[in-house]
């Protein structure tokens, strides 16, 4: 990346009488905003840039040089699957025929976009295993929301409305429990054995009739495939409650082995991380939530249905936990994930999981002698180092010690973008690391010989690290005088 | 297969290093019941003339109509630079900014879109985005209970748009919120209604809507001393492009701005991605969920752009933070920044005077064919009003022969089957009002 920051704001670019815009005459001179009590009218325009338009263009595109993403580099952010997002499908979601459509047009007029989302729709049941999903939820976290929304359903349905605890394995996302709150269940955790999994014993031990559900991901946040998995549904399903798959680490699991058929009920994908769709910088992202038979009447309003005669439309019932989209979700980018279904097909779907399986522990075993695994045996489509080993300058216990901050700092500098850190909560110093299958041998072999590069120049020259990065746009930022002198408008 | 880089000579070698013999190897620890012992059923992988082809008989399928409906999602022209700077992929690949030194981009483009929603709704903070105007709103709903903490009851006027209604009903029925729906007088929040509920002190907020879901543009003088004198919070959802004309959330006196802002330059796409927005006071900052960008300097004194107030989320919190929203509309933050940087306050109010002459010369051509009255005809309306239409067709049966002919005709409301709320924007001509008019004989 360039080291020469653009760091002017548009505000800074404005200048009284510049226009941006280019209008039609207003034909209809006899109207105007003007004729509205006064009252209700805004009394001081807005404060809004006053600029031309290659001003706006050289601002946004110098911004941009300032980021860097998937196109940019390789992004081994653990959990969030940073896969290659290919380009075919930001054409055609871009095709006037999708975007030019209003959500209030009648079912006749929308079809193919009613085909599309039912398409979609079925295709992601068979790869997980469940009967129907819902493409309406916005993200992953929004998945969970509704997910935990079929549940409560479910069990309200029943007249079981002592059942307002939901089971959160300690390892887990920290949108679980934050979801659950939302969905107003109380949050019951389990702890998690020495090796990173979920411990039968503990799990147990809260297990009874005031039980909505358990909320998992496997394999876990450690990258860790839970094998007791069929005995936890069953204990679980045993004392009535459901069980729920955070999908965020699907992935690995593409076609080997499918969510619906580890025993869960309910479960969202995250299509901007398994399917490809770009994340965007923070969304807009997609959260499909699916549901085994019988717990399909729950799925939010409006439901895409297929008739007989091969039409679409869209259905609306009481059974249903209600909405929670004002329209069909973020179509836009249900459209890109199904470009990607195609272009994969049962063919290489299954190869992709596979193949970051590959890149995962192909990473894991050649850095293993230089940062601390604390979990051996194979991993799925990510593993977890716990800082630098000792004799690298990572022992815990010295002050001066060289932290997974630093290391991620530093790998900023040589053109990667830091793996997750300080996630999972189980270690002090988690590192959390994702390649996905579309990364090459080569870059898997330069990532890791910059990896034991830092490893070797934070042992002989920790300064180099603690004060990194130093070739990046901007140096480290202060985050406590961002809180302390708190500005978030200019 | 293009996405798959992996050579045979590459499996081989990985393999080695790993110490497994094969892929599936790897899947050694998965119990063999639980495997998939079969090809998944779904479609054969296509070469991209295949998904092209595809994609483009889908889009075939979907008639593009002349848009004369709003409800939530309006026909506003999307200039070229939006879509050109959007498709930075720098922009578009990169993930949630957590390490700020390679994420100045979206950092900053997020603190000018913070900037212009601050000013744009008066309020003195907004956040990062939310998914769309309906969840914003259930989260503000939330917010008014947090904040209040000993109050558990929120009024909504059924003045705000069904399908915000719908959704703000969901997390209210599931988050345990006493949610009052206040049913509508005459077009218009009851504000006699309203004074009597709050008259019990134990209200945490209100939700109102500008302009409502008939188009009324409401007068709410005295509405937020109403609401502080009872201790409750005042919150109301806003069209973010009326904005550019209409008093703002700010200037009425709102602890909490919320809606979509799909209106600044977002193209339809039939439903999403959109983007919600939420802004509110300095004093509440601590109770707002989402995503939030503060200004800094880095370790050269250099100004900076960072993720902050992180102890809200629930990445710290867990099942403490605020809300469980992650992902958002980040993207959408910079269609909307830069459309606001393109207008400037005087694009905006063009647009809006545009749009309101369109729809006022529109309602006066649809009245003069005598089959349409007004529905509301003492109350002012900006770009969306509501009709009853007098013919004993009905309105379900207009929309269907309009959308015929090539037209989405308003929206029906569905507890008076002869209303209907129609919407114009600057983007209708004269031509198409015609053309509509000759349509409905």
């Amino acid at each position: 990346m360039n080291n020469t920051c653009y760091g002017k704001l548009i505000f800074e670019l404005s200048k009284p009488g510049r226009r941006g815009y280019s209008l039609p005459e207003n034909p209809w001179t006899a109207y105007s905003t003007s004729q509205l009590p006064e009252g209700v009218r805004r009394q001081t325009a807005a404060q809004l840039p006053e600029v031309d338009e290659m001003a706006v263009v050289r601002h946004y595109t110098n911004m941009s040089n300032n980021n860097f993403g998937v196109d940019t580099g390789f992004y081994p952010l653990g959990s969030c699957t940073m896969k290659y997002n290919p380009k075919i499908n930001e054409e055609l979601a871009n095709l006037p025929g999708f975007t030019a459509l209003h959500p209030a047009q009648d079912e006749r007029t929308v079809q193919g976009a009613l085909a599309l989302y039912d398409k979609v729709q079925r295709t992601l049941s068979e790869i997980a295993g469940l009967s129907e999903f819902t493409l309406n939820p916005y993200a992953g976290a929004h998945g969970e929301l509704t997910g935990l929304m079929v549940i409560r359903s479910y069990h309200l349905s029943r007249g079981d409305h002592q059942r307002v605890k939901i089971i959160v394995p300690d390892s887990a996302h920290g949108t679980n429990p934050a979801s659950a709150a939302v969905c107003g269940l109380q949050i019951v955790e389990v702890k998690s054995t020495p090796q990173g999994t979920v411990d039968l014993a503990s799990l147990r031990e809260v297990l009874g009739d005031d039980i909505a559900g358990m909320m998992m991901t496997n394999p876990n946040t450690l990258g860790i495939f839970e094998t007791q998995i069929p005995e936890i549904a069953a204990l679980v399903h045993e004392c009535g409650g459901l069980m729920y798959y955070d999908g965020a680490n699907l992935n690995p699991m593409l076609g080997v082995c499918r969510p619906g058929d580890m025993g869960f009920d309910v479960m969202h994908i995250n299509l901007h991380k398994t399917f490809s769709t770009p994340h965007g910088g923070g969304g807009p992202g997609s959260g499909p939530v699916g549901v085994r038979k019988g717990l399909e009447k729950f799925l939010p309003n409006p439901r895409v249905r297929r008739d007989e005669d091969g039409t679409y439309h869209l259905e609306h019932t009481d059974t249903a936990l209600g909405a929670v989209s004002a329209f069909l979700g973020n179509f836009g980018i249900i459209v890109r994930a199904y470009c990607y279904l195609l272009s994969m097909g049962r063919e290489y779907i299954p190869m992709a999981g596979k193949l970051s399986v590959l890149n995962a522990n192909y990473i894991k075993e050649r850095l293993k002698e230089y940062y601390n695994l604390p979990i051996e045996g194979l991993c799925k489509h990510e593993f977890v180092f716990d800082g630098l080993r000792p004799e690298y300058g990572g022992d815990h216990h010295d002050p001066g010690h060289v932290t997974t901050l630093d290391v991620a700092k530093r790998l900023l500098d040589y053109g990667y973008h830091a793996p997750t850190i300080y996630f999972p909560l189980l270690f002090h110093e988690s590192m959390m690391i994702e390649p996905t299958e579309s990364e090459t041998k080569e870059t898997l072999d330069a990532f890791i010989d910059t990896m034991k590069r830092i490893a070797i120049e934070a042992k002989e020259q920790p300064e180099l690290l603690h004060t990194a990065p130093h070739h990046t746009p901007i140096r480290r930022p202060d985050d406590v005088k961002a809180v302390k002198a708190a500005k978030f408008v200019f | 297969m293009k996405y798959l880089p992996h050579t045979p000579s590459d499996l081989e070698e990985m393999l080695r290093v790993i110490g497994v013999q094969s892929l599936d190897e790897l899947y050694a620890e998965v119990p063999e019941e639980l495997k998939l012992k079969r090809e998944l059923n779904i479609p054969a992988a296509m070469s991209e003339i295949e998904v092209r082809r595809e994609l483009h008989a889908l889009a075939g399928q979907n008639r593009q109509l002349c848009v004369f409906a709003g409800a939530g999602a309006y026909d506003h022209y999307t200039p070229a630079v939006i879509p050109y700077i959007a498709s930075r992929s720098e922009f578009s690949t990169s993930y949630t900014p957590y390490q700020a030194e390679i994420s100045q981009g979206t950092l900053q483009y997020i603190f000018e879109y913070q900037t212009m929603m601050a000013r744009l709704t008066g309020m003195d903070v907004s956040n990062a985005s939310m998914y769309d105007g309906s969840t914003a709103t259930a989260e503000a709903m939330m917010m008014c209970v947090a904040a209040a903490k000993k109050r558990n009851r929120v009024i909504i006027s059924e003045t705000c748009l069904p399908a915000i209604l719908d959704v703000v009903r969901t997390y209210a029925k599931f988050h345990g919120v006493d949610l009052v729906e206040l049913p509508a007088a005459e077009g218009r929040t009851d504000r006699a209604a309203l004074d009597r509920l709050l008259e019990a002190d134990d209200v945490a907020g209100v939700i109102v809507a500008q302009p409502n879901r008939f188009g009324v543009v409401e007068d709410f003088t005295g509405l937020a001393d109403n609401c502080h004198s009872h201790k409750a919070l005042l919150v109301i959802n806003t069209v973010a492009s009326a904005l550019g004309v209409l008093k703002s959330p700010g200037e009425w006196g709102a602890d909490i701005a919320c809606g979509d802002a799909q209106s600044l330059g977002i193209p339809l796409s039939y439903g999403g991605p959109y983007i919600g927005y939420l802004c509110t006071t300095n004093a509440l900052i601590r109770k707002m969920p989402g995503r939030l960008v503060g200004q800094t300097t880095d370790a050269d004194g250099n100004r900076c752009f960072v993720l902050t107030m992180q102890a809200r989320e629930q990445h710290i919190r867990r099942e403490k933070a605020t809300s469980n929203i992650c992902t958002a509309q980040g993207f959408m933050c910079l269609y909307v920044a830069a459309y606001l940087s393109l207008m400037g306050a005087e694009g905006l109010r063009q647009v809006n005077d545009h749009s309101y002459a369109a729809a006022h010369h529109l309602c006066d051509r649809l009245l003069a064919t005598g089959k349409f009255e007004l529905r509301y005809p003492e109350l002012p309306f900006l770009c969306e009003f509501t009709l009853r239409y007098k013919e004993s067709e009905g309105v379900a049966a207009l929309r269907d022969r309009l959308s015929d002919a090539g037209f989405l005709l308003g929206v029906p409301v569905a507890e008076h089957p002869d209303e209907i709320i129609i919407a114009a924007t600057e983007q209708r001509t004269p031509e198409e009002i015609e053309r509509l008019i000759q349509s409905l004989s």
